[in-house]
């Protein structure tokens, strides 16, 4: 039987010890906040090196030459952006709302065929009208179509018309600065550090000393213990995400909203890692053991799932990784309500958030033995 | 019923039999001590009877229950200090006492507590920042909590100084003074001597000898003896002179004449002053529980252990 008052009163001596030692308080508060400035810092001022821009090319060919090709080979080689050919067939509008991204090319089928024949073809720049790399990226493909045009002409002695001309798609995703990803990218890294760590090194010192079968001689069941910890990271994260979001949007004016989709991830996501930090440290046979295992898992997490810079500026292959790591759907998860305004993707991310953190939870308690045998 | 009932106990740690079928019982009101050197198997047997291990063999009953299979409800009525106590840093005494009493469910009076272990004057400090013997004193304070009717202290002297020590069997007798049963794990001798109506002492595994001091100490002990500082010369001579059985300790330099009856130390003393040779301080004396102790206990002692065989009256080395 779970006894509210025994979790209550736990809750009450660990929080209040978690407060009192200004180190857990600064690792779990302040340094997540620390780390916007000095990242929000040395990102801002737009050097924010190149934005990637997908493109379809739908150029069947004609004559054994590809121009579709060349004429993204050619924006590609401006530096200016990284030029992603996507091989889709479908709605290409579509595909980057779902990518979370409003810039995208689009090369026409019979692009080569027209360029060759003189027959005027048209590229479409996908863009969000309000963002100001749509615009840039729009100024490009016009600088590179005239090129191509004036290229055309230049062993002809025809007047000159437009060839290739520009036509404009709106994409209904907003284009983001990188403060905006690294909001939600460092609240899911204080989601996983602040528990994570804390849990690691409190289970395996208590097994150590002796405090777990101290407490087994009290009526309080290791559920209940486990239960206050993750009540106590809940709220230190939720308090630490406020915080976060008001330095975000206060002092470097990020664009993220708030919703109520975010609180299943101010949820689940302690309650995940304080319980994986409590399987790492009760299998681990020492502390010593249980840092460098919690280490070992807790770094290429946090690097590899957003947490710093947004996955889809990763390699492809790294993506595909990334979905193995639990952190990657509470990052992805953030991303999704604060930023890209994608509901339903947020959703499966709760889904599958919710199913690994019930996964951990439970191994989390059997593995966590209160008495010897 | 008997509030603690040990029978044929068995603990096996894979081939190490480290509780190898002991049997006592432990009256009401009553301090039990069980001595023996480190490993021993002191610490396995009491976390039996608290129900923090699982027993392979024999019976156990704590005021009747077994401690195993109802841990629950044995631990609302046990108290227990484990070794080396050690509790959530950053809390204070009190709070400590106030966190146990919501998790038993009990209305206890925490200053009370605390002056009843005498710790009222450190109710603000840290955990962490309390002495070795004021954090024993919080375990014992917390140990009362939920007003136990046993009290399983594991060596809840171990490290402390003297007068840290002394403090805390102040407190013992105080609690049993109060009626409370209570099992006293001590590899210290004295503290055995000082506080316990029985002891046991076991030795890998086994009970070796178990009553009270003086019953043990009568049984196993060699009875009283002279002793006297001098010369190999003069024991030959005091053995060729009398009737007496004389053995000599060339480490010590000392004659030592066993007395069946006391007037034979007379004539010890009469051949030694005939003998017309030198000879140092005398005395009388009789086996003590630390002599006893080493009889008993066969493998030479361990760091720890053979430090801790100190009486405070003498030093054996």
């Amino acid at each position: 039987m779970i006894s509210g008052k025994r979790i209550y009163s736990d809750f009450k001596v660990f929080s209040r010890g978690f407060l009192r030692n200004k180190f857990g308080l600064f690792f779990g508060l302040i340094f997540p906040v620390v780390l916007i400035v000095i990242f929000g810092a040395i990102f801002s001022g737009g050097g924010s090196g190149t934005t990637t821009v997908y493109a379809q090319n739908l150029d069947t060919g004609f004559g054994g030459q590809n121009l579709g090709n060349a004429f993204l080979a050619a924006m590609n080689e401006s530096g200016t952006f990284q030029v992603v050919t996507v091989n889709i067939t479908g709605d290409f509008g579509e595909y980057l709302a779902d990518k979370s991204q409003s810039d995208g090319i689009a090369i026409p089928a019979d692009f080569s065929q027209s360029y060759i024949t003189g027959q005027q073809v048209n590229v479409t720049v996908y863009g969000n009208p309000a963002s100001s790399s749509s615009g840039i990226i729009t100024g490009y493909v016009n600088g590179y179509a005239n090129y191509f045009n004036l290229q055309y002409y230049s062993n002809g002695s025809e007047p000159a018309k437009a060839i290739i001309g520009i036509q404009t798609a709106s994409v209904n995703t907003q284009q983001n600065q990188y403060i905006d990803y690294l909001i939600p990218g460092l609240i899911g890294f204080s989601i996983l550090t602040s528990p994570m760590f804390s849990l690691v090194n409190i289970s395996s010192d208590y097994k150590k000393n002796k405090l777990f079968k101290q407490l087994s001689l009290t009526p309080l069941t290791k559920m209940e213990w486990l239960t206050s910890k993750i009540l106590w990271y809940i709220v230190l994260t939720i308090a630490g995400f406020f915080l976060m979001y008001l330095v975000g949007t206060l002092a470097f004016n990020a664009h993220i909203t708030l919703s109520p989709m975010l609180i299943p991830f101010l949820v689940l996501g302690p309650m995940l890692f304080a319980s994986l930090g409590m399987l790492v440290g009760t299998v681990a046979k020492n502390p010593e053991t249980a840092g460098i295992v919690g280490n070992i898992i807790t770094f290429p997490m946090m690097f590899l799932a957003g947490t710093f810079f947004p996955i889809s500026q990763m390699p492809e292959y790294l993506q595909t990784a990334a979905h193995v790591l639990p952190l990657f759907y509470v990052t992805e998860g953030l991303n999704n309500v604060m930023v890209y305004d994608n509901l339903g993707g947020a959703l499966i991310d709760i889904a599958v958030l919710a199913v690994i953190t019930i996964v951990v939870f439970v191994l989390a308690v059997k593995a966590f033995k209160w008495r010897e045998d | 019923m008997l509030p603690i009932e040990v029978s044929d106990l068995k603990k096996n740690y894979g081939s190490l039999k480290a509780v190898d079928g002991i049997s006592f019982s432990v009256k009401q009101g009553e301090v039990f001590g069980l001595l023996g050197p480190n490993g021993a198997g002191k610490t396995t047997t009491i976390e039996i009877m608290e129900g923090l291990r699982e027993r392979d063999g024999g019976d156990v009953k704590i005021l009747g229950l077994d401690p195993w299979k109802n841990g629950y409800d044995v631990h609302k009525k046990i108290g227990v200090i484990p070794q080396e106590f050690t509790f959530i840093e950053k809390t204070t005494p009190r709070e400590a006492i106030l966190y146990y009493a919501d998790l038993f469910n009990v209305k206890c009076d925490p200053d009370q507590i605390l002056k009843d272990v005498l710790l009222d004057e450190k109710t603000k400090t840290y955990f962490e920042d309390l002495s070795g013997g004021q954090k024993r004193k919080t375990g014992l304070a917390l140990s009362l909590v939920n007003n136990p009717e046993i009290l399983f202290l594991d060596e809840p002297t171990t490290g402390l100084d003297p007068n840290a020590r002394r403090a805390i069997w102040e407190v013992i007798r105080n609690l049993k003074a109060k009626g409370k049963t209570i099992i006293l794990t001590t590899h210290y001798l004295d503290e055995a001597q000082q506080l316990s109506d029985h002891v046991a002492i076991m030795d890998h595994g086994r009970i070796v000898a178990i009553g009270t001091v003086d019953e043990i100490i009568h049984q196993y002990g060699s009875g009283e003896r002279l002793e006297i500082q001098g010369t190999e010369k003069l024991a030959e001579y005091i053995k060729a002179n009398t009737e007496l059985e004389v053995s000599y300790d060339h480490t010590r330099r000392t004659i030592t004449i066993p007395l069946k009856k006391r007037i034979d130390a007379l004539a010890a003393l009469a051949a030694a002053e005939q003998s017309g040779m030198e000879w140092g301080e005398i005395q009388t004396r009789e086996d003590s529980l630390d002599d006893v102790f080493i009889k008993l206990v066969s493998e030479p002692l361990g760091e720890q252990g053979e430090t801790a065989i100190d009486s405070g009256k003498k030093r054996r080395r």
